[in-house]
């Protein structure tokens, strides 16, 4: 199907997945300015089920999911017992006693692990569906438009970060205002067999609007842009949620004791190590991921995300820096730099995100 | 895939084209659709010397940086001013408007240049790599 499109594909985490259709740049600007199509089938599905499967999840991740309302979903992650990140996630509550616990690719073998172990005991069964659901998404500003002549779904009274079960062009789905993008939108989870027909009926619906196909190329410009943190960049197993300025979803105050909590707690209360900052460049050369960020010529971080902007047209990059470098440079213009192969390129903090979608 | 037969190309994917004295170079199709939207060309300031296989430029992209490797030894005497302009115009057309510098040879005796490829033989080495990366060789394996 993506290579009759002229897709190039990449390996990715052992699926063979879209990298791009034609330019990257065109898709992530359709997704700014129209809407994007995604391909997102390589991400995992982990149904946690059974009455004790909101109890279960309030020990197994840091976030309170037994708060969560039925057809509501929340981002969160799920720590080592040392406050590592072991994956970000999202999780949508079905039913009372039926979440779906949506991972990154590279990490669902892990978490599906990880939640079997942690809800052992308990009146919760942890089933692996990532075989059984692909993952489409219609992402921008038109996304509401193309699809609401598909669906009898009410579209307008489904918040963002909310699911509901709907038919879309004819297929039970389930339909949830989430997305990865800055933009709004709609993921959609469907039967894998009907991921063909969802796919040729969206895009005949969104020609008229300006719909493109759009890679994992495009997903990554967009989400860096949105200052949304990546899996095996900004959060790893050696980062904290309070490193990536994501401290908010660690639900100390919660009753249940959960995985991490002493060592997440120490965190919480401690001067922080590092930082996640944006920076924005002020040559042509691109920072990378793995790159030094240099305060006066001296290593003070390292770039974890880093690209041309297509919206912004500039190089940005997301770091980790020392706190006393961040405050420093708050008060200081010049001083802040990259290295980039061997030349520093010098660069600005700015606040993230670098993109905020018009109200 | 392009690869016009009337040039000359490095293992490192860039075209040469042999004029007289001076050598015409860029980067070939498959260099450019396996780096995405070119955003930025550095290349080699005119009157600077260039040598065979050494690195002189860098080609970014928005998923990759690569270096271009001069194909021959020899003086810069020209750079293409429009690439900084519309660093796409490396996509849009690479063997053409896209073409990156040019270079005044050292050594005019010899009809090529030692070390480049025919179109044959940069055809065979990019199937090659082809087979051996699957669809694609680039590096993604920390997308979500």
């Amino acid at each position: 199907m993506h290579e009759q499109l002229g897709a190039t594909l990449t390996d990715f985490a052992d699926w063979l997945m879209p990298l791009r259709y034609g330019s990257e740049t065109a898709e992530h600007t359709a997704v700014r300015t129209a809407a994007g199509l995604f391909d997102l089938s390589h991400m995992g599905e982990l149904a946690v089920t059974g009455n004790g499967a909101a109890e279960a999840l309030d020990y197994a991740l840091v976030g309170e999911l037994s708060t969560l309302a039925p057809g509501r979903a929340r981002y969160t992650m799920i720590c080592a017992a040392d406050g590592g990140v072991l994956d970000d996630l999202i999780v949508y509550r079905l039913a009372g006693d039926d979440y779906l616990v949506v991972a990154n690719a590279a990490n669902t073998a892990t978490v599906r692990e990880a939640l079997r172990e942690r809800t052992a005991g308990r009146k919760a069964t942890v089933t692996d569906k990532t075989a059984d659901y692909a993952l489409i998404a219609v992402q921008g500003p038109h996304a509401a438009t193309i699809l609401a002549p598909l669906t009898s779904a009410q579209l307008t009274e489904l918040k963002y970060y909310a699911s509901y079960p709907a038919k879309v062009a004819g297929v039970d789905v389930l339909l949830a205002r989430t997305g990865y993008t800055g933009e709004d939108g709609f993921e959609i989870f469907a039967p894998g067999a009907s991921a063909e027909h969802l796919w040729t009926e969206l895009t005949r619906a969104g020609a008229p609007h300006g719909l493109v196909p759009a890679g994992l190329a495009a997903r990554d410009t967009l989400r860096l842009e949105a200052g949304m943190p990546l899996y095996g960049n900004e959060l790893g197993t050696d980062v904290t949620p309070f490193d990536a300025g994501l401290g908010r979803v660690v639900k100390l105050g919660k009753q249940a004791d959960f995985v991490g909590r002493e060592a997440l707690a120490a965190r919480a209360a401690a001067a922080p190590e590092r930082q996640l900052v944006g920076l924005v460049l002020g040559s042509r050369r691109v920072p990378r991921h793995g790159y030094d960020v240099l305060w006066h010529g001296q290593p003070a971080g390292q770039v974890t995300s880093g690209a041309p902007s297509p919206t912004l047209r500039v190089p940005i990059a997301m770091a980790y820096l020392r706190p006393d470098v961040v405050a420093a440079a708050g008060q200081e213009d010049d001083g802040l730099a990259v290295d980039v192969r061997g030349r520093p390129e010098p660069a600005k903090l700015v606040e993230l995100p670098f993109y905020r979608r018009p109200a | 895939m392009s690869v016009p037969a009337e040039l000359y190309y490095t293992p490192e994917h860039e075209w040469v084209a042999i004029n007289g004295a001076t050598a015409s170079v860029g980067i070939t199709d498959h260099a450019q659709r396996a780096l995405g939207d070119v955003v930025f060309v550095s290349v080699p300031e005119a009157g600077s010397r260039v040598t065979a296989g050494e690195p002189c430029g860098e080609v970014e992209s928005t998923k990759s940086v690569s270096d271009i490797y001069s194909p021959v030894d020899g003086e810069v005497a020209e750079v293409n001013a429009e690439i900084d302009d519309d660093p796409g115009l490396v996509n849009s057309d690479p063997y053409g408007a896209g073409w990156l510098f040019k270079i005044t040879l050292d050594d005019t005796d010899t009809d090529v240049p030692p070390g480049l490829l025919t179109a044959a033989e940069y055809a065979a080495l990019t199937k090659e790599e082809d087979d051996e990366d699957g669809e694609d060789d680039e590096d993604d394996d920390d997308e979500p």
